[in-house]
């Protein structure tokens, strides 16, 4: 279980709190108007933020002070997933050992997974000779290569068209099953979060509320989501 | 997280050594200065020629820039670009080579005089305040036209096309467009021409002199070398420091637009006005371009026949500014590196004003707090080239972060959190992440390094070692006028420099 007990942070005019708990393997979509702390949320859990207060834990442990890396976590940003400089394999292998030193059965996972993500023949290309879905299905699967337990998403898919966006969820679904993967995904598409996740997270009025069941909170949203959904 | 720690702290160590050395040395011409009260009628003049002759250079060369810049950017002609590449040359052209060729042009003995004599006028003399104003216009109206293109290149091509729409006369358009432009543009490119002149040594060593043409830097190493008179050297480092500090300050209020480095593009500017204009503009660039050009290929003329029969020792001098060059170099990267990559993390403003801090030390003022820190350890000989060295690397280091700092907070901006997330750390971040997007602008500042300390002529002279630098020996050959030997050097350093420039950025651009 993923749990975040009275976690609070301050910058500047903004602030956000949280106090939820997260159980495994769950799928939820952040959502919530712009600027209202989505990305901060994720920062907070993925270890690229420090809360002023409160604490993260994870299976009972707290890795509130854990470095990123060192974190049960894989995060997808929304942009520079994949070091242009390096090939499909390196960006892949990347999730097994940063210093790209793969034994025989490292190198034979990293060429299985791009089988998995359908990337069959391009393990050799550099990102630019990729389409954007295909860019996407790289950061997908070096996520799964990692097998994290949680994972992260900060609408990483925000710039695909809606056919590959839900070619990608699918994916992305497959995934999380296979991993057994608590997974947490700001979105800002009411669509994406009924298809993917069963509850969602609404971030609010400088508080990251509880989870709630997507379908009846969409259905018949707070007056302030209702207005940013319109 | 340790990882990350060490970087920082390597990077604090970087800028607080950078900051012993300048201040080091500072406080030990402080320590060693007796008091402004010790200098003379002689040290005075040479304060007040130093600030009106970076005055004046800089009018001159804000001044004349003007046509040039507009010429070029509203006429497009064959060779516009290699021109424009060209006016970012005289940046990493050895100093003591422009010198040997305005003497071919401008000298007793060179073309313009011989054609004066022929016409039955006066001639002109170099040597002196006019030579050292010439020197510096040489140097700097290349780079007021650069910064000053940029200005017009700013200037929206929409605006350019309402002016023609509306029937604008060139008048108009010079008051509606042009004019705003120079007036936002002008002080920088004064100011950063004025900072330039300001710490000038090589140019005031061969072409000034006497009482009426000794700058403070000048006054430094005569001080220094003839009378050893360290209290008097110490004061006039303190007096130039102060100059700096204050044109510094003045900067603050000024932005100075950077340029320096690769070609402009051709973006296609305005349509010139016809007439009498095309002709008044091809003359100004032909003149301009001339300037600039004749004194290169004069000292070409005589110097490429000359390189087979160059002596063993210059050849001798040329691979030892080639291993030092590219040993300073390395080390100014390296530092680069280790301060870009702190200050790209978010660390105290005080790193990035460390690395900044050469720019109010000159090479002379850091050589003579290096000697009284160290004459009781080494000999002047014996420090020579690794004091040389050390002073070329931490001189390149405020060029070099122009270029690196920007690179490396971007870098840590796209990749940080991504690195940060697969726990990539250390040897591995630098390998795969830091090396391969940043390599551009490390070759440059490496080519920009290499290329500034082949050329240098300024702490070496201090120390006068037996083991001489290139540009030592090629300034002894034009002292005891072995000039066709001093032509062949000029050609041989000029190639060295741009080689180790191009080696080094052509080395960054190579497929990572």
């Amino acid at each position: 279980m993923l749990e975040l007990r009275d976690i609070a942070i301050r910058q500047d005019d903004f602030s956000l709190s949280a106090d939820l708990s997260l159980e495994q393997g769950g799928r939820f979509a952040v959502i919530g108007a712009s600027g209202s702390g989505k990305s901060t949320l994720l920062s907070l859990i993925g270890g690229f933020l420090a809360p002023d207060s409160g604490r993260i834990l994870w299976q009972g442990q707290d890795i509130t002070g854990v470095p990123p890396g060192d974190r049960p976590i894989s995060t997808l940003f929304q942009h520079h997933n994949l070091f242009p400089h390096l090939t499909v394999k390196q960006n892949i292998g990347m999730g097994l050992r940063p210093d790209l030193r793969l034994n025989r059965y490292q190198t034979t996972r990293v060429s299985q997974v791009i089988d998995q993500v359908g990337l069959t023949g391009t393990g050799d290309r550099r990102p630019a000779a990729l389409s954007g879905g295909q860019q996407s299905r790289v950061a997908l699967a070096r996520v799964l290569l990692r097998a994290r337990p949680v994972l992260l998403l900060d609408e990483p898919f925000a710039a695909l068209g809606p056919a590959l966006k839900a070619e990608m969820l699918v994916l992305l679904a497959d995934i999380a099953d296979s991993t057994q993967a608590t997974v947490l995904m700001v979105t800002h598409d009411p669509q994406d979060a009924r298809v993917f996740s069963p509850k969602t997270i609404l971030v609010e009025d400088g508080r990251a509320h509880p989870p709630r069941d997507t379908g009846p909170l969409l259905d018949d949203p707070p007056p302030g989501l209702r207005a940013y959904l319109g | 997280m340790a990882a990350r720690l060490r970087g920082v702290i390597a990077g604090r160590i970087v800028a607080a050594g950078l900051g012993a050395l300048i201040l080091g040395t500072l406080a030990a011409v402080a320590w060693q200065a007796g008091g402004l009260s010790g200098l003379g009628e002689w040290d005075w003049r040479a304060v007040r020629f130093t600030i009106w002759q970076a005055a004046l250079s800089a009018t001159l060369s804000a001044a004349l820039a003007v046509p040039v810049a507009r010429a070029l950017a509203r006429r497009r002609f064959r060779g516009r670009g290699l021109l424009v590449t060209l006016l970012g040359a005289p940046f990493i052209l050895p100093v003591i080579v422009a010198i040997m060729g305005l003497i071919s042009v401008f000298g007793r003995n060179g073309a313009l005089n011989e054609g004066l004599r022929i016409l039955g006028l006066p001639e002109i003399g170099i040597y002196g305040w006019q030579g050292v104003i010439l020197a510096h216009v040489f140097f700097n109206l290349p780079l007021s036209v650069r910064l000053l293109l940029q200005g017009w290149q700013a200037i929206p091509s929409e605006r350019f096309r309402l002016a023609s729409s509306l029937g604008f006369a060139p008048a108009d358009i010079a008051r509606h467009l042009e004019r705003p432009m120079l007036r936002a543009a002008l002080p920088g490119v004064w100011l950063a021409v004025f900072l330039v002149c300001l710490t000038s040594f090589t140019v005031a060593l061969a072409l000034g002199g006497g009482p009426r043409a000794t700058t403070v830097e000048l006054a430094i190493y005569q001080a220094f070398r003839f009378d050893f008179d360290l209290g008097r050297a110490a004061t006039l480092g303190l007096v130039q420091i102060a100059l700096c500090i204050a044109a510094l300050m003045v900067a603050r209020w000024i932005a100075i637009p950077a340029a320096f480095g690769a070609g402009m593009d051709e973006r296609q500017g305005p349509t010139g006005p016809r007439g009498w204009r095309v002709a008044a503009d091809a003359a100004v660039i032909a003149l301009a371009a001339g300037f600039l050009l004749w004194p290169l290929v004069a000292v070409m003329v005589v110097g490429v026949p000359r390189l087979p029969a160059l002596q063993a020792d210059i050849w001798w001098a040329a691979g030892r500014s080639v291993v030092m060059a590219v040993i300073s170099a390395l080390l100014a990267v390296t530092l680069c590196l280790t301060l870009a990559l702190t200050i790209a993390r978010g660390a105290g403003r005080w790193i990035e004003a460390a690395g900044m801090l050469p720019l109010i030390a000159s090479p002379l003022v850091l050589g003579t707090g290096l000697f009284i820190l160290l004459r009781d350890l080494a000999s002047p000989q014996q420090m020579a080239l690794p004091v040389t060295v050390a002073i070329n690397a931490a001189m390149a280091l405020p060029f070099g972060l122009q270029a690196l700092i920007p690179a490396a907070r971007s870098l840590q901006d796209d990749y940080g959190q991504l690195a940060a997330s697969l726990d990539l750390r250390g040897w591995a971040r630098l390998r795969y992440l830091t090396l391969p997007r940043l390599v551009r602008p490390l070759g440059f500042a490496g080519g920009l390094a290499a290329a500034l300390a082949m050329g240098d002529l300024g702490v070496i002279t201090l120390f006068a070692s037996d083991q001489p630098t290139l540009p030592l020996k090629l300034y002894q050959l034009m002292n005891s006028y072995r000039m066709a030997d001093a032509a062949g050097a000029a050609v041989l350093l000029m190639a060295l420099s741009f080689g180790l420039f191009w080696v080094f950025d052509k080395g960054g651009r190579l497929d990572a």
